[in-house]
């Protein structure tokens, strides 16, 4: 095991831990996390050899590249001498190479004049190669974290801190900007804390010196960014997001993966980018046929992707025409959150009209191809439910479930669904403004390792769950989405850390 | 439709999901299509691990091919290139474009049109 410095990117944080973790047991690799915080781009980790380094960073979204980790320190001196005790040794094989040396400083600013400075201190290395700017056999890049101008620390021992984030909790989640950031608990307390200093920050809080081992695969935003896909709808996927999902799940070449609510097929997309067979239904054809030219197999035309493209076919989820057995390596999918039109599976609103139709021709109605069946209202938590229930059937062994689900902020959340024969693997959380939305990872585990009674109980419970009237009675969320998520009348109980702040302010 | 997916599906209706006549859903009135796809030999194992060979050689006769091995391949047979093109062509390469996939049990029939069938169920069968 050697010690790497992985570079994400600092958005997207809470999908940026579950991500690498999640490519590590794709590759069945150990990874050790040394260092991580939602606060920094910088991570340390353990991980085996560069080359299963190089295979998990290099189908990564959410970094940027991995490093082979020279040295670190709290100031320049603590950095060279820890870059000399390190590598010493290794100079001498990287005397003549050509190279290239870097600055990437977090949150900070260096010209070219200091960039060129802080180079020429590490010229104790050595080497006297050529200096490329392409082409160069090997790259050094040193790291800087810095305080941001805002002065809001960025935690120097994140495994330490309390406030580093846990999957369950959203508070540690903020986005790349700084006034994103104060929406956050953990940096709402930080601001009130820490006074804010009359001039920016002078020095960088931490840094390191690594050797680049290998990129990531985020250019593949760009090959799928939704602008410039032929077949897209209102509530496709972004790329980046489908592409973090698909590696949630696992998706990887000799997989046939699955989306039941397939819609224009972005997440099928991105699980063929990854080697995935894609698999797909979706209760609306309309959706999978798309207009004229159109449909989702036209996408996969686009990306050169058609040989993986399995099939897309109409049905509803609690009446799939599915075999009821392990088929299945991977399933994702965002299902309708039931905002615009309520939530509708086949069937009818009174349970009546159990009988056949028949036209004045004397054909029954249903076999007529403009039929279009009927439809009831369904609910929310039915729907998750019935989702954990088809991937408990549907999934081979260790096969992943990748599911999105909303949720507001603070005061409102949905509970985690949970079946008996799937494990939580990941939470992740997407902020907006007065709602959230989660990424949960399920794996399947084995047959053996499923707890019966547990699972007798389960399906005793979920027989009791049955189906209200009215669209708003089923969705919680639907509910609170139309009265704006407004603080329901505060509770007494155990205050979240978001919560106490919001009612001093 | 492909005939891989033909091998995975059953009668949406709930009280056909237990009967074997559910199963293989028969094709009526086939069009078939043929499409070069590149050939995955690691998907056609991982696949041929999860098909239901019986269920394949019903479909595959009622298209009209005649030279699918009365057994599942197994083994040594995995590495045989020949075998794996061969099935590659049938489970990936045809497609049904228009016709009616029946049940055996209930005799519903489901609609594929332009490769795409439609399993949504009529309120009576719900």
């Amino acid at each position: 095991m050697k010690e790497y410095l992985i570079r994400f990117v600092q958005q997207h944080e809470t999908f940026r831990r579950a991500e690498i973790e999640a490519l590590a047991a794709l590759f069945e690799a150990q990874i050790e996390i040394l260092e991580y915080s939602d606060d920094t781009p910088f991570c340390l980790v353990r991980i085996q050899d560069d080359a299963t380094a190089r295979a998990i960073v290099g189908r990564s979204i959410l970094t940027k590249a991995v490093y082979e980790l020279w040295g670190r320190g709290l100031t320049y001196e603590e950095l060279h001498e820890d870059v000399r005790r390190r590598t010493s040794e290794k100079w001498a094989q990287y005397r003549n190479c050509s190279f290239r040396f870097d600055v990437d400083a977090y949150q900070g600013k260096r010209n070219q004049k200091e960039q060129r400075k802080l180079i020429e201190g590490f010229s104790y290395l050595g080497f006297s190669g050529r200096i490329q700017m392409s082409k160069f056999e090997e790259n050094w890049c040193i790291f800087e974290e810095w305080d941001n101008v805002f002065g809001i620390a960025v935690s120097s021992s994140p495994s330490l801190s309390p406030s580093v984030s846990t999957p369950s909790t959203p508070s540690g989640a903020n986005t790349s900007s700084a006034a994103a950031a104060a929406a956050s608990g953990g940096a709402v307390s930080n601001i009130k804390n820490k006074p804010r200093p009359e001039q920016p920050p002078t020095h960088p809080n931490r840094l390191f010196l690594g050797r680049l081992i290998g990129g990531s695969d985020r250019e593949a935003i760009v090959r799928y960014d939704l602008k410039k896909r032929k077949y897209i709808s209102t509530t496709s996927m972004d790329a980046e997001l489908a592409l973090v999902t698909a590696n949630l799940a696992l998706a990887a070449p000799g997989k046939l993966f699955f989306d039941p609510f397939v819609g224009t097929g972005s997440f099928s997309v991105a699980c063929s980018h990854f080697g995935a067979h894609a698999l797909g239904s979706d209760i609306d054809g309309r959706s999978i046929r798309g207009k004229g030219e159109g449909g989702i197999v036209s996408n996969f035309h686009q990306y050169g992707l058609v040989h993986r493209f399995c099939d897309s076919f109409v049905s509803d989820l609690t009446n799939t025409p599915l075999r009821p057995t392990q088929l299945l390596d991977g399933i994702i999918c965002d299902p309708p959150y039931g905002v615009r039109e309520g939530l509708k599976v086949l069937g009818s609103r009174d349970g009546k009209g159990k009988e056949v139709i028949y036209l004045a021709d004397g054909t029954a109605a249903h076999l007529s191809s403009s039929y279009i069946p009927p439809k009831r209202p369904y609910s929310f938590e039915r729907m998750q439910a019935d989702i954990l229930a088809f991937a408990a059937t549907m999934l081979v062994t260790n096969g992943r479930l990748s599911m999105w689900m909303p949720t507001a902020n603070e005061d409102f959340e949905l509970g985690v669904p949970l079946h008996p024969c799937l494990e939580l693997v990941s939470t992740c959380i997407q902020v907006f403004n007065k709602w959230s939305r989660r990424l949960l990872t399920y794996r399947r585990i084995p047959d053996s390792a499923v707890n019966p009674t547990a699972l007798t109980n389960y399906q005793r419970d979920m027989s009791t769950l049955e189906a209200h009237a009215s669209a708003n009675d089923l969705n919680m969320f639907r509910r609170k989405y139309f009265e704006g998520f407004r603080p329901t009348t505060p509770s007494t109980g155990a205050l979240t850390p978001a919560s106490e702040s919001d009612t001093t302010t | 439709m492909k005939v891989l997916t033909v091998n995975f599906l059953t009668c949406a209706v709930k009280t056909c999901k237990t009967s074997p006549e559910a199963f293989p859903l028969h094709f009526r009135d086939a069009e078939l299509a043929q499409q070069d796809l590149e050939f995955n030999p690691e998907f056609i194992k991982n696949m041929l691990l999860r098909l239901d060979w019986n269920a394949f050689r019903v479909t595959t006769s009622e298209l009209g091919f005649s030279t699918i091995p009365a057994e599942k391949p197994e083994g040594d047979a995995l590495n045989d290139e020949t075998l794996l093109r061969d099935l590659h062509k049938v489970l990936l390469e045809t497609q049904v474009m228009e016709g009616k996939l029946v049940c055996g049990h209930c005799a519903h029939e489901y609609a594929i049109k332009e490769g795409i069938a439609n399993f949504l169920l009529p309120n009576h069968l719900v």
